[in-house]
């Protein structure tokens, strides 16, 4: 860039900079310019869990609005379990294919992300230098750059922030029990009534990882790598509670359901009183697609419970590597996060830091009803970090040592 | 005179001598890609002193699971086959009897994981029977806390599995059947003093049988390694082994890969184990067959407890697949429907209407899929039985084995290994490519639906044909396929269903780009939503329905007039 060209971008970055918000401005920067040249009419593959019709639809919209903005076309690829495409990244690069890969673009976190990062498969960093990255709200959500411990440095990007809640219908149950001792006497006063998905499913994993923070004497532990030496000890107290309650649980913990959907769907049929699930607005969406009777309602538990962020990840052989970063930034767009809030849609928490916002997108957050069931923010109590990968995985097996092999 | 060649008898033509190589291109299409497939997953195994093998056989739920797979494939395989033979040998051809017939082809069609969420949803203690009867008979205002579903004994399972395995036995036991003379051989053995049931089972039993093996073997490995079934039915306290391997696969850590292939390996063997063991009690079963017509097996009380068995038995599993599918359709378009409603208390169409783009957009590239898998079958099928025919081979049971390879090997075992085959040639990731991987499995169902029919047609036809001068492609085309032409329909509705219920091949060749009915149901199912499950379990019933449907009634509008000529199947 010669002189001349410097000051007039200089002369029109200042007069930008009193005008504009930053994220507009670094839209306009030559380097994104490529990038959205590059990707004009390429199609994005993107990988996504297709468990969800709310999900799948809002998917849907993101396309429509990638082609009217970018000329990008979006295709989800549903898939039944995100490891289908990490499994498929690594099959192509075994096979030798670095280039023109399948998958553009993964709904990626924990230890997915921690395996494919180990092994290369992912490209970056490039989150950070998406425009909308100055919108994410770093400081008050740390989980959208630590994702299970692990830093992310800039190989993922943030879309949505997850909590874990507990739902119940307030006309069977009126006082749900709003922490872990107290949960623990009434499953044991109210037999065959609560269950939690089998691990190493995710959630049923983050179930017990919940009674970790609850149980353990310093849950400060399980921001580092599981110590092997005091690990038996350190559990103990999680396993005692597990123990006391498992007799009592549904079906008297001989079957458990399978994923958070096998969940909802056993409180929707009245099997059980109490679920749960990783999205504070899950039970006002099913409400307003009447699915779930109006009088569902969520709570916390005392202290916190643990919250994450969901991510999108690039892999290193994708073949739309330009357009996947044009999805990533849309998927930070204001307009496109507060549509993901909206109960009507998905009820996803925003990884925006809303009060940062310029009034017109902040006001699209503040018009949100966030539906009855949905705790407002002040009441959802802290969202615990996520523990260590090690933590996960070393509990999902003793957890199959101690009870998934009960004959 | 000099060693000049005799001129042989029939000179054959370039066409003739192409036709000839056709049962062996047959062996190749079917052997090359399971082979491939197998070394390409059995390889990784035996890495590092086989590590992951020895992991597999540490851990702790390996009995239970193995237990599980043997005790519900073969029950539910036992189960299937005397149930079919009941039906056939107790109800004769009677009303009922085409009744069922008439069933077969929606109970066909119902696809595998519909049909197991159906059932799961009428048998669940919050399912259709227990809303019926409830509060009014039983009292209960919640459901039950009682292990119907996902039973540790795997009864669920069985249930499941035999109501799927019993249209499909029927279907390949009425195949056979014109082949064993059976109404002759029943009627003979009755003027002997013999009963219906006795009779069938002495003397139409053992050739029947001898037909049925394979189809059999195949059921019998089908039910082993069935995955979806499984997670929804089954235990999971450890799961079937063929579960387990699916959760390995799906572990985040990829370090599960290598268990799931060593997992796979030893399923491979689990299977053929079973298979040999079922082989030897065959024999047994033919010992004690033997020792009751010696001496003089009439049961004619037989008859009057089969009949009525046969009967309730054959609806009961027609009625279970018929009542949970329409379970499942009718949340498809239930709004709320809580526990112990009936009913929904609302509809509404929400479902339909936002399924629907995707569900024509899916429906049209899965039946191109299929129609492209289909006719290549049945190219090769009908290229294999005129070559058998024409130049008189004989296909040995060498032939028959290789047939069933790719149904007796688990898919979960040689797809892995044939994805990163295809990786490498860089020919996956299109429809076409989809459609030749079904191809391997469609082939070898279409080939059994057809074979039995096309030999068993009267070889005057082809004698009378060619005494009057026609050319063989002409004797082809102009008579045989017109007198076939039911059975070949059969077979092309067999085959189209077969290649729209594939989940795997089109999974892992399409590499998620080539989205079919059954791969986006099997993505919703993930979600456990019944209203969509609903809506893209009948869509996938629907289909192959529509094909069954033409199937019997195009032949009998092209036969109306000439009733006399037409194949049976």
């Amino acid at each position: 860039m010669n002189r001349r060209h410097f000051l007039v971008a200089g002369a029109l970055a200042a007069t930008a900079l009193t005008a504009l918000p930053p994220s507009a401005l670094l839209a306009q920067s030559p380097d994104w310019q490529t990038v959205l040249a590059e990707a004009k009419g390429q199609t994005v593959y993107w990988h996504a869990w297709g468990g969800d019709p709310k999900i799948n639809d809002f998917i849907a919209w993101v396309g429509d609005q990638a082609q009217d903005r970018y000329g990008v076309a979006l295709t989800h690829v549903k898939l039944a379990s995100t490891a289908d495409a990490v499994a498929r990244v690594l099959a192509e690069k075994e096979a030798g294919i670095t280039t023109g890969g399948a998958v553009d673009l993964i709904w990626i976190n924990g230890e997915n992300f921690a395996a494919m990062k180990a092994q290369g498969l992912l490209q970056g960093p490039f989150a950070e230098s998406l425009p909308n990255w100055n919108l994410v709200d770093v400081a008050g959500k740390p989980a959208v750059v630590t994702d299970f411990t692990l830093p992310t440095e800039g190989f993922e990007s943030p879309w949505a922030m997850a909590q874990l809640v507990f739902e119940y219908d307030s006309a069977r149950l009126p006082t749900p029990p709003q922490s872990l001792e107290a949960l623990q006497q009434w499953i044991i006063a109210n037999p065959g009534r609560f269950t939690y998905p089998q691990p190493p499913d995710y959630l049923g994993t983050t179930f017990l990882k919940q009674l970790a923070y609850g149980t353990l004497a310093d849950p400060a532990v399980l921001q580092k790598p599981v110590d092997d030496a005091s690990y038996a000890q350190t559990v103990a107290p999680m396993w005692a509670w597990l123990d006391a309650v498992t007799p009592h649980l549904w079906r008297a913990g001989k079957a458990y359901p399978q994923n958070e959907p096998a969940l909802g769907q056993l409180l929707a049929d009245s099997e059980i009183d109490i679920g749960f699930a990783f999205n504070p607005g899950r039970a006002s969406a099913e409400i307003a697609a009447g699915t779930l009777p109006d009088t569902m309602r969520t709570f916390t538990l005392a202290g916190g419970t643990i919250g994450n962020a969901s991510f999108v990840a690039i892999p290193f052989n994708a073949a739309h590597s330009a357009g996947a970063r044009v999805i990533a930034n849309l998927l930070l767009d204001p307009q496109v996060q507060a549509r993901a809030q909206d109960p009507g849609v998905l009820g996803f928490q925003t990884v925006l830091n809303v009060a940062a916002l310029p009034a017109e997108d902040r006001a699209r957050f503040e018009a949100l009803d966030l539906g009855i069931a949905t705790l407002p923010p002040e009441a959802m109590g802290p969202a615990l970090l996520e523990p260590h990968a090690s933590w996960m995985i070393r509990i999902g097996q003793d957890w199959v040592e101690r009870y998934g092999v009960a004959q | 005179m000099p060693n000049k060649p005799l001129p042989s008898p029939r000179p054959t033509s370039k066409a003739g001598a192409l036709l000839r190589q056709a049962p062996r291109l047959t062996v190749l299409l079917l052997v090359a890609p399971v082979a491939a497939g197998l070394f390409g997953t059995i390889a990784p195994v035996l890495r590092d002193h086989a590590a992951p093998m020895q992991a597999v056989l540490t851990w702790q739920g390996l009995p239970v699971a193995v237990m599980l797979s043997v005790k519900t494939g073969v029950l539910s395989t036992l189960g299937a086959l005397v149930i079919t033979l009941l039906v056939v040998a107790s109800l004769g051809d009677g009303r009922a009897f085409r009744l069922i017939q008439h069933l077969l082809a929606p109970l066909l069609a119902v696809p595998h994981a519909a049909a197991a969420l159906g059932l799961a949803f009428l048998i669940a203690p919050s399912g259709w029977l227990a809303r019926l009867v409830s509060p009014w008979a039983t009292g209960w205002q919640h459901p039950p806390d009682l292990l119907v579903l996902n039973d540790p004994g795997g009864w669920a399972l069985t249930l499941g599995l035999m109501a799927k395995e019993v249209p499909f036995l029927l279907l390949m036991t009425l195949a056979a059947l014109p082949q064993t003379d059976a109404r002759r051989r029943v009627l003979q053995a009755q003027s002997l003093g013999a009963g219906r049931v006795a009779g069938f089972v002495v003397g139409v039993l053992p050739t029947l049988y001898a037909q049925l093996r394979l189809p059999i073997y195949a059921v019998l490995a089908y039910a082993m390694t069935v995955v979806d079934m499984a997670f929804i039915l089954g235990p999971t306290l450890p799961p079937t082994l063929s579960a387990q391997i699916v959760i390995w696969m799906n572990d985040p850590s990829l370090s599960g890969r290598d268990l799931a292939a060593a997992g796979a390996t030893l399923q491979v063997a689990l299977v053929l184990t079973a298979i040999v063991i079922w082989r030897l009690a065959e024999a047994v079963a033919s010992r004690l067959l033997t020792r009751a017509a010696w001496a003089g097996l009439r049961a004619p009380l037989a008859d009057r407890m089969a009949r009525p068995i046969g009967l309730a038995l054959g609806f009961g599993f027609a009625g279970l697949l018929f009542s949970g599918l329409a379970g499942l359709g009718l949340w498809s378009v239930a709004g709320l429907w809580q526990f112990p409603d009936a009913t929904p208390e609302t509809l509404s169409l929400t479902t339909w209407r936002r399924a629907g783009p995707d569900l024509v957009a899916s429906t049209g590239l899965t039946l191109a899929i299929a129609a492209v898998a289909t006719l290549a079958a049945l190219a090769l099928v009908l290229a294999c039985l005129e070559a058998e025919q024409r130049f008189s081979l004989s296909p040995g049971a060498n032939g028959l084995f290789i047939l069933y390879l790719p149904l007796i090997i688990p898919q979960i075992a040689f797809l892995p290994g044939l994805q990163s085959l295809s990786l490498r040639l860089g020919v996956e990731g299109s429809w076409w490519a989809v459609a030749a991987a079904h191809l391997v499995f469609v082939l070898p169902y279409v080939f059994l639906s057809l074979a039995a029919p096309y030999r068993s047609l009267d070889p005057r036809f082809r004698l009378a044909a060619q005494s009057l001068g026609a050319r063989p492609l002409r004797l082809f085309v102009t008579v045989i396929l017109p007198l076939l032409l039911r059975p070949i329909l059969t077979a092309m509705a067999v085959g189209l269903a077969v290649s729209i219920g594939q989940y795997l091949p089109t999974l892992l060749i399409g590499g998620g780009r080539v989205e079919t009915l059954t791969t986006e149901a099997v993505a919703l199912s993930s979600g456990a939503n019944r209203r969509l499950i609903g809506a893209y379990g009948l869509a996938q019933t629907l289909l192959p329905a529509a094909g069954f449907a033409l199937a019997i009634a195009l032949p009998a509008i092209v036969f109306r007039h000439r009733r006399g000529m037409e194949a049976r199947t």
